[in-house]
Formats: C-alpha cells, sequence, structure tokens
C-alpha cells in the first residue's frame, strides 16, 4: 500500500525547495535554511507524536544532544565537521535510547512528565558544566570549524548559499527516510500501536520495542536537526535545550498537522513566519505560543494538514 | 569549623520551604486527585498570588499589616477566579482529556506570565513583611515572620484535611474523584465540582505567593521553581495522596535546606528533576504512597 | 487423524485478592477441536482464555502448547507460536479501514506489502467483508465489526483461535453467518471459544467444558453435556 501521490508531493516540495535558491536571495534563504533546520527538528519529533501517539515535552533533550555532541567535538576535539556531525547524531541515538528505556516505562501524564523533567535535568546540566558547555554565554565555534572539504572541494559555511544546500540535502534524506518509515508496514505498525496498544499486542506485536524504535528514530532526527544547527550558526548554548525549545517543537508539529510528513514543514514555516513578524516583542511572540497551544488543543487538534486530510486528502499522512 | 549553626539554620529555612512547598503542592496534588489531570500553569497561580501582594501593598498605603490581610484575602480571590473561567472555558470543553490539559495550560502558563511581565514588569519587587520581629539564637537571629508563614501553612493544612473529612463538600469531593460516573448518577454537579477544586488548588498557590513575597520578592519567573518543587513534592509523594504530599514536602523542603549548605542550587534542582523522574519510572505510586487506581 | 495434544493446562491458577477466578484447572485440547466452554457469568471463563493467551499472567501452574512450555512467554510470543486471542468486547482499529487492520494481523506472519495485501483480502472474504475493505473500521455495524476480530484473527493462520462470546449481541442471521465461519476455520485450525448461546455451542462444538467458580465442573461431547443433571442444575437450569 504505498502512497504514490504522497511520494509524488515529496519530490515536488524537494525540487521546489532546490529551485527558490535561484529565486531568493539575502535574508530570505537564512530565515528558509533555518526553517528547514527546525522542520527537520520537528519530524523527529513527529514520529513519537504525530504517527506513534506519544507526547514528549523533552524533545529539547535530544536536540541539544546532537547540538552539544557536534559542537563539542568541532570545539574541543578539533575533528572534521562531518565528523562532527556524526558526533551529535550518534550522541542523540545513544541518548534517546537510554531515555526511551526508561520513560517508555511510563504512559501518556506520567510519560510526559518524565521527559520533560530529564530534559530538565539535561538543561541544567549545560548549565552546571558551563566550564565547559559556556552556559548561557554559549560557545561560538572557531574559524577552523567553519569550512571543511568534501570530495577535495572546500566548503565553507560562512556562505549562505553552501548552508542552504547542506541543510537541504539533510533535509531530502530525512524526508525520504520517513517517506519510507512511516508510509510502509512500519507506519502501519506505528499507527496501530497509536491507535491501540492492546490489540496490536495481541497481533504479536511487541509493543514495548515499537515505541522504542520510535522513540530512538525521533530523538535521533531531533539529535540530526542539533547537530546541524549547531554546526552551521557555529553557535552552541543552553538556550538550546531550554522547555521552551520542547514546547516549540511541540507547537510546530501541532499547528502542522501530526501524524502528516509535511506537517512538520508546513508548522515551523507558519510559527517562524510568526515570531520574524513579531521579532523584538519577545513577550508578544511566547503569548501567541501559549494562545496558539489553547487554541490548538481546543478548537484544532489536527493542524492545518491533519485537517485538510481528514476533510478532502486522506493520502496526506 | 562548628556546623551546628549551619545545621540549625538550614532546618529553620527548610521548614520554611517545606510550608510553602506543602501548601503549593498541595494545590496541584488536589487537582490531580480529583480532576486526574496536571496543571502547568499553577507555579503562575503562585506568581499572581504574589504579584497580587504587591498590588495591595500599592494600592492601600498605611501600616503594611493592613494590605498584607487583605493580600491574603483578596489574592487567592482573584486568583482562584481566574481558575474558575480557565477551568470553564478551557479544561471543561476538552473533556479533562490529561494530554491536552497538560498542553493547554502549558499555553495559559505562557499567557499569564507574559502578561505579568507586559504589566509588573521585568525587575522584582519587595513588599514590606505585615511586622517586624526577630528571633534571637546565641549565633544568629532570625525572622518571626518565617515563623508565620510555617504557622499559617499548618492552618491551611489542617483546615483541608477537616474539610475533606468532615464536610458536605469534603464529602462530594472525595465521592468525585473515587467515581465521576458514580458521583454524576448520585446527582454530584461534577462540572461544579471540578470547577471549584481547580479554584482551590490555584488559591493554595496564591496564597503560598501571598506568604513568600515578604521573604523572597515578586517577580514574573518566580513560579519556575514552586512548579518544579511542587512535581517532586506531589510525585514523590504518591500522585493525589494527600498525607503523601505532606510528608514529602516536609522531607523534601527540609532536604533542600540542608543540601543548599553543601551544594549549589543547579546541582539540587538537577538532583530534584532525576528524582521526580526516577520516581515515576521506579516507583509510580510515590515512594511512600499507595498505588493510585487508574 | 491422530490424536495430538495441541495445548494442556496443569493446575492453573489465578487469584483477584481474595478471589480465585480459576483455580488449579487441569485442561487438554486435541488438535482439531471446536471446544466450548461454558459457564454461568463470573465463572472465569474469560480469565482462564486469558491465561491462556498470556494476557493474564497465572499465580501457580504450567500450560503447554504445541509440546512447549509456554508459562512465562509474553503474550506477543504466544500470538507468533499460533495462538490468537478475540476480545470479549469488540477491538480494532476504528480509525484505520478494514484493509488496514487485517493488514496489521497479516504482517504479524508475513513481510511483503504484496503478500499482506493478498491475506487481508483472504482474510476479508473468509468471513464475507470483502465489500468493506475500503471503509472505516468504526463506521462498520457492531455485526461486522465482530467479523472483522475474528477475521484479524484468521488473517494470523493460528493453529489456536480462542474466540469470547464471540455471538454476544449478534442478530441470528449474523449468527448463521457466523456458524458458517467457524466451520470452515476449524478445517485449519483447533479452535475455542466461550460461548453463552447454547444453540451455536450445539451445532459447532465437538466437545464442551463446563467451568464454574474457578474449576472444571464437567467436560465431554455436547449430548453427554447437556444430559449431565449437575451441570442442569449449575448452569442450563438457570440459563433458559
Ligand atoms: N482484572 C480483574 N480484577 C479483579 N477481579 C477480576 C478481574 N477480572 C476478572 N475478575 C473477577 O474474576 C471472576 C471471573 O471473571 P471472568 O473470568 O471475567 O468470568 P467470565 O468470563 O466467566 O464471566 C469474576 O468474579 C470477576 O469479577
Ligand atoms: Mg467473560
Amino acid at each position: 500500500m504505498r502512497n504514490l501521490r504522497l511520494f509524488a508531493l515529496t519530490i515536488a516540495v524537494l525540487a521546489g525547495l532546490f529551485g527558490v535558491q535561484f529565486v531568493i536571495s539575502g535574508y530570505p534563504v537564512l530565515a528558509l535554511t533555518r526553517i528547514l533546520i527546525l522542520a527537520v527538528f520537528a519530524m523527529g519529533y513527529n514520529v513519537l507524536m504525530g504517527y506513534t501517539g506519544l507526547v514528549s515535552l523533552g524533545h529539547a533533550l535530544f536536540f541539544a544532544a546532537g547540538l552539544y555532541g557536534a559542537g563539542l567535538a568541532a570545539y574541543y576535539g578539533g575533528v572534521a565537521l562531518p565528523i562532527a556531525f556524526a558526533a551529535g547524531i550518534a550522541a542523540a541515538a545513544v541518548l534517546s535510547l537510554v531515555v526511551g528505556l526508561l520513560a517508555l516505562r511510563t504512559q501518556t501524564v506520567s510519560f510526559m512528565i518524565v521527559t520533560l523533567m530529564f530534559a530538565q535535568a539535561g538543561y541544567l546540566a549545560t548549565l552546571h558544566f558551563s566550564a565547559i558547555t559556556g552556559g548561557d554565554q554559549g560557545l561560538s565555534l572557531p574559524a577552523h570549524a567553519r569550512s571543511f572539504s568534501l570530495l577535495g572541494q572546500e566548503i565553507a559555511l560562512t556562505s549562505a548559499t553552501a548552508r542552504y544546500n547542506i541543510a537541504l540535502a539533510v533535509f531530502a534524506v530525512v524526508l525520504l527516510a520517513l517517506y519510507a518509515l512511516t508510509q510502509g508496514p512500519r507506519g502501519r505498525l506505528f499507527a496501530a500501536v497509536r491507535e491501540n496498544p492492546e490489540r496490536t499486542r495481541m497481533l504479536g506485536y511487541d509493543v514495548g520495542r515499537i515505541r522504542l524504535l520510535a522513540f530512538t528514530v525521533s530523538g535521533t532526527i531531533s539529535g540530526v536537526a542539533g547537530a546541524l544547527y549547531g554546526l552551521m550558526f557555529g553557535f552552541i548554548g543552553s538556550s538550546f535545550a531550554e522547555f521552551r525549545s520542547s514546547v516549540e517543537v511541540l507547537l510546530f508539529t501541532l499547528v502542522g498537522g501530526p501524524g502528516t510528513l509535511f506537517g512538520p514543514l508546513v508548522g515551523t514555516t507558519v510559527m517562524t513566519l510568526l515570531i520574524d513578524r513579531l521579532s523584538g516583542l519577545t513577550s508578544a511572540y511566547l503569548i501567541a505560543v501559549g494562545v496558539l497551544l489553547i487554541v490548538l488543543t481546543l478548537w484544532f487538534p489536527k493542524g492545518i494538514l491533519g485537517t485538510i486530510r481528514d476533510r478532502w486528502a486522506p493520502w496526506l499522512r | 569549623m562548628n556546623l551546628a549553626p549551619y545545621l540549625l539554620l538550614a532546618t529553620l529555612e527548610g521548614l520554611v520551604q517545606a510550608s510553602v512547598f506543602a501548601l503549593t503542592a498541595l494545590g496541584l496534588s488536589l487537582v490531580f486527585g480529583v480532576m486526574r489531570v496536571v496543571n502547568v500553569a499553577h507555579g503562575e497561580f503562585f506568581t499572581l498570588g504574589a504579584v497580587g501582594a504587591w498590588l495591595c501593598a500599592m494600592l492601600l498605603p498605611g501600616h503594611p499589616a493592613i494590605s498584607f490581610a487583605a493580600a491574603l484575602v483578596a489574592a487567592p480571590l482573584a486568583v482562584g477566579a481566574l481558575a474558575w473561567a480557565a477551568d470553564r472555558l478551557i479544561l471543561k470543553r476538552i473533556d479533562y482529556d490529561p494530554e491536552a490539559t497538560i498542553v493547554s495550560t502549558i499555553g495559559l502558563m505562557y499567557v499569564i506570565q507574559q502578561v505579568v511581565l507586559m504589566t509588573f514588569g521585568p525587575d522584582a519587587r519587595a513588599v514590606d513583611a505585615p511586622f517586624w520581629y526577630t528571633i534571637r539564637f546565641p549565633w544568629f537571629g532570625w525572622s518571626g515572620y518565617k515563623v508565620f508563614i510555617i504557622v499559617v501553612a499548618v492552618a491551611l493544612v489542617g483546615g483541608l484535611w477537616l474539610a475533606m473529612r468532615h464536610t458536605r463538600f469534603g464529602l462530594i469531593m472525595r465521592a468525585t474523584q473515587y467515581d465521576r460516573e458514580t458521583a454524576q448518577n448520585f446527582g454530584i454537579p461534577v462540572d461544579r465540582v471540578y470547577a471549584a477544586v481547580f479554584a482551590l488548588g490555584a488559591m493554595f498557590a496564591a496564597v503560598a505567593g501571598v506568604l513568600v513575597v515578604p521573604n523572597s520578592q515578586a517577580h514574573y519567573l518566580m513560579g519556575h521553581d514552586p512548579l518544579l518543587m511542587s512535581f517532586v513534592v506531589v510525585i514523590v509523594g504518591g500522585l493525589g495522596s494527600l498525607p503523601g504530599t505532606v510528608a514529602a514536602a516536609v522531607l523534601i523542603g527540609m532536604a533542600d535546606g540542608w543540601l543548599s549548605v553543601f551544594f549549589s542550587p543547579t546541582l539540587a534542582k538537577i538532583f530534584s528533576t532525576l528524582l521526580v523522574a526516577l520516581v515515576l519510572v521506579f516507583r509510580p505510586a510515590g515512594l511512600f504512597g499507595k498505588a493510585v487506581r487508574a | 487423524m491422530a490424536e495430538v495434544t495441541l495445548l494442556q493446562t496443569r493446575g492453573l491458577t489465578r487469584r483477584f485478592g481474595g478471589l480465585t477466578a480459576v483455580d488449579r484447572v487441569d485442561f487438554t485440547l486435541m488438535q482439531g477441536e471446536i471446544r466450548a466452554i461454558i459457564g454461568p457469568n463470573g465463572a472465569g471463563k474469560s480469565t482462564f482464555v486469558g491465561l491462556l493467551s498470556g494476557r493474564i499472567a497465572p499465580d501457580a501452574g504450567t500450560v503447554l502448547f504445541d509440546g512447549q512450555d509456554i508459562t512465562r512467554l509474553p503474550a506477543h510470543r504466544r500470538v507468533r507460536l499460533g495462538i490468537a486471542y478475540t476480545f470479549q468486547i469488540t477491538n480494532i482499529y476504528p480509525a484505520m479501514t478494514v484493509r488496514e487492520n487485517l493488514a496489521v494481523a497479516a504482517q504479524s506472519r508475513l513481510a511483503h506489502e504484496a503478500e499482506i495485501a493478498a491475506a487481508a483480502q483472504e482474510a476479508a472474504i473468509a468471513v464475507g467483508l470483502e465489500d468493506r475493505l475500503p471503509d472505516r473500521a468504526g463506521a462498520l455495524s457492531y455485526g461486522h465489526q465482530r467479523l472483522l476480530e475474528v477475521a484479524m484473527g484468521l488473517a494470523l493462520h493460528p493453529k489456536l483461535l480462542i474466540l469470547d462470546e464471540p455471538t454476544q449481541g449478534l442478530s441470528d442471521d449474523e449468527i448463521d453467518n457466523f456458524l458458517t465461519v467457524v466451520r470452515r476455520v476449524a478445517q485449519t485450525a483447533t479452535v475455542l471459544l466461550i460461548e453463552h448461546n447454547m444453540d451455536v455451542v450445539m451445532a459447532l462444538a465437538t466437545a464442551i467444558t463446563v467451568l464454574d467458580r474457578g474449576r472444571i465442573l464437567a467436560e465431554g461431547p455436547p449430548e453427554a453435556i447437556a444430559r449431565d443433571p449437575a451441570v442442569q442444575d449449575a448452569y442450563l437450569g438457570s440459563a433458559t
């Protein structure tokens, strides 16, 4: 039961995102780069929250694991950027496996609180060990960590075009991987666990393992986003590990439509544009976040694409 | 070096902490116990209590005891009314779905916090204690006002305990907590009980907020730590168990007092957050709670 | 066909607080049987099959399936060994289509999407739901939902199909259709069903086990059970 229309849309979106760089320039390129990276974060979150039905309040932890894993490796280890990137992903993978093993012993409300508390402990740890992490102030990556060579080509991350295309490449890989994961048999199992875990168990599945897989994939992809963010913009700081980050990724996913392949991209785009409009007015932005969280739960729990899917386009999932 | 004075001071400060924790956490615990929902905006109700105390001090010149007494009544009432409205307008409409409640109260938290920031401002503001009296120890003097905090907390906790046991409203709350459907069938207006419990829970936080202001100033982010500590207390004490909550508040308040003599506050908080997570994972009924019905 | 033991329990016991819901039950099921378990409400029938399927853990005793001790095996592993279970209360994926419901079941033993789709189709045909494949399962009538549950069990290609009160709430027509389905299933699988409707029991069962207060009261061919005075006292008399 492949989903050909969704696949066509996937290819079209990727082609459009590639083409758009020849039309826009300046600040919009930077904004779009950020959107793509944060969308990867939300796509990771969506695997757990949207497809598998487990609401985590602690995904900032995995984003931060990628960010610090990659950033610290580049800052202190002085390793090449691709290796730092891999280190960040590995850190997020290991951490999400361990946290998943513990947190998945709980459900619903307890699960939300447990993930929140682990993430909060992680955030506090970035402050406590500020001698290493730079704490609130953060660390700016040194010049040698702002470029790398790939196939003999020297690529400078100070170039907006290079950053955009790297972000797009990573986004494309994650998007295609998630297409394969969610639209095939594995995705059906995620949905089965979300809809009715007891029935799924009695059809011969180890529900705990399916959840752990979803959790680990979800955390690892969040870490991919974190590692990419840190290396692209050359800065790592504890604000990325804050509770607010976990709430934002939840909000991006809720706005776009949980359990839809493109929901995270749509939600991230809409919210980032909103942030840009409200930039400078931190309070206004946070009030908007608060009001949106309430409004979405009250009237719009399926988000933009989820509503479109339910009304008109069942393949949009 | 003689540690005794430090430990005595830590114990006294711990008792004050425990009182504030107990009040705040009882509000959270009451709401969870009866309604089975977690209110993430609970810390903001605490903040609003503190800001209310400051507002009363601004509006009512004269002896600080007058404005403080007014705050102790008015702030919880105002916060209770706000919580009542939040229950009617939000929680009731999502039918108290546990996950949706958490998400929407996170939203409420940001809205209240930022509105306080925009009106009250980013600075910490002090409020005078209603009275000045210093208890003299051989090594240090200690504010008599802090004894007042402990007394009020004990009175309110005791009052709640008696009300739960011996009043009609207490009986109705316990019946609703025991089984919502059956309570409904027996003609208990479950809707109104929920709104009242949610308001009552918020009022406990607000009272705690009023009480701490003379001690530690009002600030728009001051709700964070009480929220975290309420989670710790409620979860370690056993979700929804009132005696467990009080016991945990005393234990953790004291531990906090002692630990802060030796450790940095950040490290103490890391310890607390991990404790909450691990208790929920391995001892979901709390460290000394009985099992909670699903 | 040679008599082969498919499932056997020894001293199987489960208590809920002070109540012993299943009390030292020794039970044997032969391959190819259609066995009915009857008994008054609260006799422990659902608990007993719950112990067989692994949904409920026993306090004492053992369960042997296909010659293997499965007492400690988690439920999902037992399903993989060939024990399919349908719930007493309808338990499906209401938001998914009928096809997806069946695909989740078939996927438990198959890897390729084409095979899974074919198996889903086949299971739907077996219960007469092939026209409803694209429909949302939650939108089906109650009778069709029960059939879907049976079909999900079939899609597992089980050695043993456990049905807990499958005809409860069905109309007479639906029950007739159901009898046909179970007879067809019984050609390839052993069937263990809990059933209150004595007409269904008499029409289907090759043997009957009577459970009362957690213990086996009587066991044997349908005619003998129907004549047994102790059974009539304890159950049949009061049920009709
Ligand atoms: N989870 C449970 N907790 C407590 N008691 C239970 C539980 N499940 C079943 N029981 C009790 O065990 C007895 C047997 O129940 P059950 O197996 O459902 O009977 P039957 O299916 O024959 O009607 C009943 O008295 C029932 O109340
Ligand atoms: Mg039963």
